[in-house]
């Protein structure tokens, strides 16, 4: 501190003594309290970061005497949140699927387990919106191949499709008609004529009546007589207007002669039967479900 | 502030740091102090009382007059009630708030700070309780300087105890603004009511004690942005309390002896009445300054003063600024530049030029701007308030996908619709679409087949959200976005709120 202080003319404060190009700092005292706040924050400050997790070490930072820690924090949050979900969370467990569906509260409660779940593990080949594509199917429509009320979403969820490590797993097969040459290439042209009919698509008349021959003697066993499809079997419909793989003419001829036929994995192994049940009900509400 | 220790001797090392001056403030009597007490009553009762009127509000809602129901998201506010959406009343009244504390900074200067601050108000009832512990300004003085005896123990700890009484009572009436207040009272005693609540009781409680009971006009000085901001707001013609030294200078004690040496005489004899009184501990004979909250109590103890003496009233007055340089002008000998009561006085009393207070000031351009906004402000919210709907409809189109093919050519969208129901009773709304041709809708949960109009009962006060799935016919597409309406409609009070929603499909090729 400087030693020559003076009296500022005009507002009569003293000055501090400090001086730059002719201005003078005025000395308005702090208060003396707010002085001694600022100390009592310091020491706050110590005791803080002996308290709690602060100072940085070699391999961690001190754990602090309160022995409090964020993991932790968020272990007892996660508990408590699973503790006040676990009376649902047994209802699930214990009820049958439609008996879930019909209470209003549980309902609501699965539709949103069911929509979390959905999105860690279905979204990857289904989508976050569940509207499928290429080649793995939509779960908002209303074509189901291997049927679409509750309980058999369930149990596809469970065992899977073509999924060998399951043996309860659903399986179909469809033969190569063109790739191990059961059918003439042009019988092959033909039916899939006849499938753009029945599906009420553009088609070739006359191609179409050769196909139907073909269709009936190949296909109809699975698909039926009309191409309406059969959940047992895992025969998709082919008169409708939803296309798995394709609906344009080359791209049925593709499916006839070469099938791809997708495998979805069972989940029986890897997710709770409870989370498993909010899945099938969070899906059977997507708006397709039987 | 500015008068510390070392002045006398700038020699001396300076202290950085100022220790906090004793105030006794001594007890005025007056129509300022009356108008304070007043003040203070009220205010306090408003405070204190408020979250114990009930309202009636039937079955479905609580009972609280003025409640702050946080965990539900509801303001309620005698027969206002609040959601969250509509927090823009809230924001209009503070805006209101603030403009009403504009006009009134530019006509009575800081009035807010006088008269009806908490801190203010909460200093002046500790005040009495000092005063009533203690004695008036002197006996607390001597008592202060004195040593500890029995006596004085016994009177500060009496004072700290209905100090901290007070303080508790000030966090606790708190609290009940945010839940059923009876029930809480309970729950407080009982040990049974939220942490937060005990947390919040103490904060106030500490707060309270500290700023009312210690602190004092150090918050205002040092803690409060309102007397930098409001002064900022004062113009020449806003009243503040002034000292009229065009009148009062030069003091002078003896009279007698003055007047027998033919020395000019102001009305101010020094007496000291205005500085005792001062809770800031100021003296207002320095002019306008910083720590002046305007509480006119040194207006109160100099009227009274004045009156003793014969005089007119008015030594230390609400005056404006340019009243106040008018009046200094007039009294003010030219050749010698130093005050003369004597120019502003004929033998009838004050001359003519003077300017006393004039109701016209009220009435200048800035005031009526200032009003003018505030109270158009105050029907626009009126008008809303009036006018708002207690029946809303919110539609959220699903985003992925925004179509779905359904088997058999049809398109289907779905859709989020809210239902708001902001009444206390339970309601069927019906929802119904209109525009979409051959499209029907269906809800899931609704047990009821697909259709374009569905009842939905909605819970009192509440918002009903529903997953709706609105499917058109392969016929009837259009392809690309169709508008269509939505209706929530009340057929019983025929409130109707209509949306605006899309329906998607792909491109027709």
């Amino acid at each position: 501190m400087a030693e020559k202080n003076e009296i500022d003319e005009f507002s009569g404060v003293e000055t501090t003594g400090h001086d730059w190009d002719g201005i003078k700092e005025l000395n308005n005292p702090l208060p003396r309290w707010w002085l001694w706040t600022f100390y009592a924050t310091i020491v706050f400050a110590i005791g803080y970061t002996i308290a709690y997790p602060a100072w940085p070490g070699i391999s961690g930072a001190s754990k602090g005497l309160l022995g409090w820690s964020s993991r932790a924090n968020v272990s007892a949050d996660i508990a408590a949140v699973e503790a006040s979900r676990s009376v649902f969370a047994e209802k699930i467990l214990n009820m049958e699927l439609a008996e879930i569906e019909a209470d209003t509260d549980l309902l609501q409660f699965a539709i949103a387990g069911g929509s979390s779940a959905f999105k860690v593990n279905c979204s990857q080949c289904h989508g976050a919106g569940a509207a499928g594509g290429g080649g793995y199917p939509n779960l908002l429509d209303d074509d189901w191949i291997w049927g679409g009320d509750v309980e058999q979403i369930y149990l596809t969820l469970q065992h899977g499709i073509r999924y060998d490590a399951d043996e309860d797993t659903r399986f179909s097969d469809m033969p190569a008609f063109g790739a191990d040459e059961i059918l003439e290439r042009s019988d092959i042209v033909d039916a899939a004529w006849y499938v753009r009919q029945i599906s009420g698509q553009e088609s070739d008349a006359e191609a179409a009546l050769r196909g139907q021959t073909v269709y009936e003697d190949n296909c109809a066993a699975c698909h039926g007589d009309n191409g309406e499809g059969d959940h047992d079997l895992g025969a998709p419909n082919l008169n409708d207007a939803i296309w798995l793989y394709g609906g344009s003419h080359a791209e049925i001829v593709a499916q006839i002669s070469r099938p791809q036929q997708g495998v979805m994995p069972g989940w029986a192994g890897r997710l709770s039967e409870a989370t498993t049940k909010q899945l099938a009900i969070y899906v059977h509400s997507l708006g397709g479900g039987e | 502030m500015s008068n510390i220790g070392t002045l006398d001797d700038p020699s001396e090392p300076q202290e950085l740091y100022a220790a906090r001056k004793k105030i006794f403030p001594k007890r005025a009597t007056g129509d300022f102090r009356r108008l304070k007490w007043i003040i203070m009553i009220v205010t306090l009762a408003i405070y204190y009382v408020t979250p114990w009127l009930r309202w009636d509000r039937g079955p479905y809602a609580p009972d609280q007059a003025v409640l702050v129901d946080v965990a539900n998201r509801r303001f309620y506010f005698f027969f206002i009630e609040i959601w969250p959406q509509e927090f823009y009343f809230v924001a209009g009244m503070l805006v209101m708030a603030g403009i009403g504390l504009f006009l009134v900074t530019s006509v009575v200067g800081r009035a807010w700070c006088g008269y009806t601050c908490p801190q203010t108000v909460w200093t002046d009832l500790f005040l009495v309780v000092e005063r009533f512990m203690e004695g008036d300004r002197n006996a607390r003085m001597k008592l202060d300087a004195a040593p500890y005896t029995f006596d004085k123990l016994r009177k500060r700890v009496i004072k700290h105890v209905i100090w901290l009484l007070i303080a508790v009572a000030t966090g606790g009436a708190w609290i009940f603004y945010f839940a059923d207040a009876p029930t809480l009272l309970v729950e407080l005693f009982t040990g049974e009511a939220a942490f937060v609540a005990y947390a919040t009781v103490a904060v106030l409680t500490a707060t309270t004690y500290t700023f009312g009971g210690h602190m004092r006009e150090q918050v205002c000085n040092y803690m409060c942005p309102w007397p930098r901001i409001q002064a900022a707001m004062l113009d020449e013609d806003s009243l503040v309390v002034t000292y009229n030294d065009w009148r009062g200078e030069p003091r002078t004690h003896g009279r007698k002896k003055a007047a027998a040496a033919g020395d000019p005489m102001g009305d101010c004899v020094d007496c000291n009445a205005c500085v005792v009184v001062c809770p800031a501990g100021i003296d207002i004979r320095e002019g306008q300054q910083m720590e002046c909250i305007t509480c006119a109590l040194c207006i109160d103890a100099c009227d009274d003063i004045m009156g003793k003496l014969g005089r007119e009233k008015g030594l230390i007055s609400y005056s404006t600024l340019s009243d106040y340089n008018t009046n200094m002008a007039l009294a003010t000998d030219p050749e010698t530049s130093t005050i003369n009561p004597d120019r502003i006085r004929d033998e009838n009393g004050f001359i003519e030029g003077i300017r006393h207070f004039d109701w016209r000031i009220f009435l200048r351009p800035r005031t009526l701007l200032y009003f003018s906004v505030w109270a158009m402000i105050g029907i626009g919210l009126l008008t809303a308030l009036v006018m708002r709907d207690r029946l809303g409809v919110n539609v959220q189109h699903d985003r992925n996908p925004i179509f779905v093919q359904m088997s058999d050519g049809g398109i289907r969208n779905g859709y989020t619709v809210k239902i708001l129901n902001m009444v206390q009773e339970p309601r069927v709304i019906f929802l119904s679409l209109e525009g979409l041709p051959g499209a029907t809708m269906s809800i899931n949960g609704l047990d009821q087949p697909d259709g374009v109009s569905f009842a939905v009962p909605v819970e009192p006060d509440q918002l009903r959200a529903l997953r709706v799935f609105v499917r058109q016919p392969a016929a009837y597409i259009e392809g690309g976005s169709t508008q269509f309406h939505l209706i929530a409609e009340d057929k019983q009070s025929n409130e109707m709120d209509i949306y605006e929603a899309v329906f998607e499909a792909p491109e027709v090729k």
